[in-house]
């Protein structure tokens, strides 16, 4: 059973204020199977926002065709973006009852907030809480709606690396807890080979799937771990066009041409 | 965004100014009062009444009753343009905000309407639409539009697109998309804009009175100024005065500490 089918033939964006038309996606093809963990890896630019947002329902102007959990389509979507994106006027409770569609989905907000470690801070507005704290509650709101998928853009970029991978921690047990299917775009090769079951990588625009691998190591996982720099290193040296634009290196071996490309 | 943190300033200043220095406050009231005691006391005529004349008038037509009755009216009509202008303005200044074709269609007629002079608004009010009370509402009311759209305008351009975002992709409802995404973005702007049309409105409801009506304080001003009579003058004028300052303390400012209460 599959849990996201994404068959994009086109995406353009038309000319705009003076810009030619720019076809941020072309033959975009790929299938999750229900719960599984899927990193979306790309250079920036690539199109992997503008995927999610044909995903989640916010752009509808595209060739193809999208169906999220199955074929009666009719699966929720939490989505978790870059910026936490929180109500400033609300409480952190009340940030996440908004996405709550029944009175039961209400009163689970409570209870997912206080498992995650935010029993203090309920009544509190977001403006007060730390960058971390923020996206907690932002990964909680995403979690409400019980989702049948959920998509992630870059939820953990420009964080303290400890807050960071706390918060890959939560995920990791939210998901096991309520399993769903998940998207999650990073360009951080290390970041998506903690964490997912099977990473995606991108091409530059027109994005399209040039990779397709199953991450061989077994769960749980450290970013930190020695096994995933060595699966990084061992899939650089395979496929080094492969993170093209990702402005990753093996650091202690720069090849020479790129030491005189940068003095 | 222009038209926010000046009177989003203005706001914050006006509510700490209350609690800040009270004594320096009342010294500068009972300096105000000693003033116009002097004054009143040197010329000593009867064009320029003294503190104690004018709150004795004051007393006497609390007492005899036409003073409560009279501002009640002007107050019910303020109350009704009031609303009158902020749900048309608002609207209007939505849809503006929202659309830059109909920003382009409109901005013109905008520019005409908050320069045609009130007295202006009034008479054709009246002229057109006869004197009564409906001529009189909307004659208030088409002034205070024009400068509800230009500042709800600036604040619906201002609307965070990736909060909309938020609703949209979580699919909320229209009703809790728009009242608890939209509007409160629109807060700030909404308050500045009560704020500033509660002073202009009662004035013009005044004049509106003065000109075609037969109650009201303006048309009890019209009365006493056929009798230069200066004390019930004053005593109407600190009286409406008074209840516009009550309004402000225990209706607007309360409401926007609520709205505002977020703000870290």
């Amino acid at each position: 059973m599959s849990g996201l089918a994404v068959h994009i033939e086109t995406k353009t964006y038309p000319p705009h204020s003076g810009k030619a038309a720019q076809t941020a996606l072309a033959g975009l093809d790929f299938e999750v199977p229900d719960g599984q963990f899927v990193s979306l890896v790309g250079p920036s630019g690539c199109g992997k926002t503008t995927l999610l947002n044909l995903i989640c329902g916010l752009d509808l102007e595209f060739d193809g065709t999208i169906q999220v959990g199955g074929a009666t389509g009719e699966g929720r979507i939490g989505s978790m973006f870059q910026a936490p994106r929180l109500m400033p006027w609300l409480t952190v409770l009340d940030n996440v009852r908004l996405v709550a569609k029944s009175p039961e989905e209400a009163d689970r907000a409570r209870e997912l907030l206080v498992h995650m470690g935010l029993a203090d801070v309920l009544d509190a507005y977001p403006g007060t809480l730390s960058g971390g704290m923020q996206r907690r509650v932002a990964l909680a709101r995403a979690f409400a709606v019980s989702p049948r998928l959920l998509l992630l853009d870059e939820p953990f970029v420009s964080l303290d690396q400890p807050v960071a991978e706390r918060l890959r921690a939560l995920l990791l047990d939210l998901w096991q807890a309520q399993p769903t299917t998940v998207l999650f775009v990073t360009h951080d090769v290390r970041e998506a080979l903690s964490l997912a079951d099977r990473i995606l990588f991108l091409s530059a625009a027109p994005g399209r799937v040039v990779h397709d691998m199953t991450v061989p190591l077994p769960r749980p996982r450290h970013i930190d771990d020695p096994a995933i720099d060595a699966e990084r290193r061992r899939m650089l040296a395979d496929r080094p066009g492969l993170l093209a634009g990702l402005g990753e290196v093996i650091e202690e071996s720069p090849p020479p041409n790129r030491l005189s490309a940068g003095s | 965004m222009t038209a926010q943190p000046a009177t989003a300033d203005e706001g914050t200043g006006g509510r700490q100014g209350w609690s800040r220095d009270p004594w320096l406050r009342a010294a500068s009231f009972a300096l105000f009062v000693a003033a116009w005691w002097a004054a009143a006391a040197v010329f000593d005529s009867r064009l320029l009444p003294g503190p104690m004349a004018v709150g004795s008038s004051l007393l006497n037509h609390v007492i005899d009753g036409d003073l409560l009755y009279h501002t009640g009216i002007t107050l019910a009509r303020v109350v009704a343009a009031f609303t009158l202008a902020m749900l048309v303005g608002t609207a209007i200044g939505v849809a503006m905000g929202r659309s830059r074709r109909v920003d382009s269609l409109f901005d013109g007629w905008l520019v005409i309407a908050l320069n045609v002079p009130a007295l202006v608004t009034i008479i054709l009010c009246y002229i057109w639409f006869g004197l009564n009370e409906a001529a009189a509402l909307a004659a208030v009311a088409i002034n205070k539009i024009p400068t509800v759209v230009v500042t709800v305008r600036e604040g619906a351009r201002a609307i965070d697109r990736d909060l909309m975002q938020v609703a949209q992709a979580f699919r909320l409802s229209p009703e809790r998309r728009f009242r608890q995404v939209y509007l409160p973005q629109l807060y700030p702007y909404l308050m500045a804009s009560a704020r500033s049309g509660l002073a202009l409105i009662w004035k013009i409801v005044l004049v509106v009175e003065l000109l075609g009506r037969s109650n009201g304080v303006g048309f009890q001003l019209h009365v006493y100024f056929q009798f230069f009579d200066i004390e019930s003058i004053l005593a109407y004028t600190f009286a409406f005065v008074g209840v516009i300052l009550l309004i402000e303390v225990w209706m607007l400012r309360p409401l926007e500490r609520r709205l505002t209460r977020w703000r870290p």
